[in-house]
């Protein structure tokens, strides 16, 4: 990257690692963080959009939509990550592969399974294979943040789904004895209402969600549990200017501090949330906020 | 919805691009980029290697457009036969075992061998603990020769065994060890005689591409033929390595 970096040999101390540090290699690591938090910030509002419509679907009075409602929360609730992880990218990856089959070869007259081999015709392919590298690992990317959300979608449904029937009865019943309809009542009072009893739950699930990240390598995605086990392995000096020993440790252990201070923001963000949404609710959780005193008292202090 | 409007971005984005390089044959060229001199990244995060240079000028000779890309070993098979990539040049030896899933081209390096490697001269090479990569040939080897196989999804993993003392000795190809067992200053040393094992390095293909693999083995085969496979050989792996006739 630098000029000064042309012969490492010749460099020691904080030169050297300055050049280390800057490596094509490393710049893809630090990009790879730039991949991760893309992942969370995109697949946390879709995942929440998933669970929204779950738990409105679970709670149908229609019971086909009430059954794809419960059925979706329970299945992907009940199967392991990793299991969902491993089967569902192959199984979508291949599905639109076949839909697309299906649509623009009508004439492809071999079957789609030969043996092992999973063929459809080139115009099918899910990127075409001449589109560039990149554009391979974007669709692995929407791929990994649709599985992503989907899975995470079944546990906030069941949060909101709880969190829409912990609000309290009285306040449905004054809405309806205003004369509000079922839609009304949903949409002027539950869904305000619900978000502070659906907090401490979804909060939770962020958190998991941030530490579920690493299973990005699982899906192909070089994200940066790929780069720092490939970075931090043993380098002999034939096949790099840089030659070290096993590195793992420290690199790892920088993925460590990285997770830590990601989850400890996240904390400090989701405490203020909480603050603002109890804002005049008389709820066990606001009972350390700091705003105007006594509208959130419900009785003598 | 979001997701939705995204892949149909992704989906419009690779149909012009598609329009725009629709002559050429583009063959996507899988590696491990974790198992040099045959393949690894290079400080750029580029794959490097012997393979590297044997593919693209494999691609050249057919008239092929190639794009490399990297896959763990692991999965790096299942990935070939769902049509993740076209070939795989990640020094895979010919096996029967493989042949039963994939096809190979005729070899591109010859049969190779194998060895032991160790922090000591004296360790117990069929009753300690030998590491190996994980679905390799020398894991399999390892199994049957009565030590106790430690398996690793990398091949670095499985030195590392070694220098940390999970394991008494790691066994893996001898191209791959050398510059390993060089850079360590006499903290490992080679272990026993070394093991003829394979039918040398092939291009793996899918079985129902059998236009791609004639292709391939004919670009081999000139590449045998005008010496040039020979000097990517002596380049890589030295004096010594073993060349085609």
């Amino acid at each position: 990257m630098f000029a000064s970096c042309a012969d490492p040999e010749t460099l020691s101390g904080l030169s050297w690692l300055t050049c280390y540090l800057t490596t094509g290699k490393h710049i893809a690591f630090y990009w790879a963080f730039g991949t991760v938090l893309l992942l969370l910030a995109v697949t946390a509002p879709v995942a929440l959009l998933f669970g929204f419509g779950g738990a409105v679907a679970a709670r149908s009075r229609l019971a086909p939509l009430s059954w794809l409602g419960k059925g979706y929360i329970a299945v992907v609730r009940g199967v392991p990550d990793i299991a969902f992880f491993l089967f569902f990218v192959i199984a979508l990856d291949q599905g639109i592969e076949w839909l697309r089959h299906k649509a623009k070869c009508p004439d492809w007259d071999q079957p789609i399974r030969q043996g092992n081999d999973f063929i459809v015709c080139a115009e099918a392919k899910m990127p075409l294979s001449t589109s560039a590298q990149w554009v391979h690992e974007v669709y692995g990317f929407w791929l990994a943040v649709f599985t992503f959300a989907l899975v995470f979608g079944a546990f906030a449904a069941n949060v909101l789904y709880g969190a829409m029937r912990a609000v309290p009865r009285p306040q449905i019943e004054t809405a309806e004895a205003y004369g509000m309809n079922r839609a009304q009542v949903f949409r002027r009072v539950i869904v305000p209402q619900m978000w502070v009893y659906a907090l401490p739950g979804l909060s939770n699930l962020w958190m998991v969600l941030i530490k579920a990240s690493p299973l990005l390598f699982l899906l192909g995605v070089e994200d940066i549990v790929y780069w720092a086990r490939e970075l931090g392995s043993t380098k002999t000096p034939q096949f790099t200017a840089y030659p070290h020993g096993d590195w793992r440790m420290w690199y790892f252990l920088f993925l460590l501090v990285f997770y830590l201070g990601f989850t400890r923001i996240s904390e400090i963000v989701l405490d203020r949330v909480m603050l603002r949404l109890t804002h005049g609710q008389a709820t066990l959780g606001s009972h350390k906020r700091t705003g105007p005193i006594g509208m959130n008292k419900a009785g003598p202090p | 919805m979001k997701t939705l409007i995204l892949t149909t971005a992704a989906l419009a984005l690779s149909a012009g691009a598609a329009l725009a390089e629709s002559h050429a044959q583009t063959v996507r060229l899988g590696t491990e980029g974790a198992y040099p001199p045959y393949n690894f990244l290079n400080d750029a995060g580029e794959v490097d290697g012997f393979e590297r240079e044997v593919g693209d000028e494999l691609c050249a000779r057919a008239e092929l457009t190639c794009e490399w890309v990297t896959n763990d070993w692991d999965s790096i098979i299942p990935n070939l036969v769902s049509g993740n990539y076209d070939t795989i040049l990640a020094g895979m030896s010919i096996t029967d075992e493989r042949d039963e899933v994939i096809d190979f081209t005729q070899n591109y390096y010859p049969p190779a061998a194998s060895a032991y490697a160790a922090p000591s001269e004296d360790v117990d090479l069929t009753g300690g603990v030998v590491s190996a990569q994980a679905t390799t040939i020398q894991a399999g080897h390892v199994a049957d020769s009565g030590a106790a196989l430690l398996e690793f999804a990398t091949p670095d993993e499985a030195v590392a065994a070694v220098r940390n003392g999970e394991a008494d000795a790691i066994f893996a190809d001898k191209d791959f060890l050398v510059p390993i067992v060089e850079a360590s200053g006499g903290e490992l040393v080679f272990v026993g005689d070394d093991v003829p094992l394979g039918g040398g390095l092939g291009v793996g293909l899918r079985e129902s591409d059998g236009a791609l693999r004639d292709t391939l083995d004919a670009a081999i085969q000139s590449m045998k033929d005008d010496g040039s496979l020979n000097e990517l050989i002596v380049k890589w792996f030295g004096e010594d390595a073993q060349t085609f006739e």
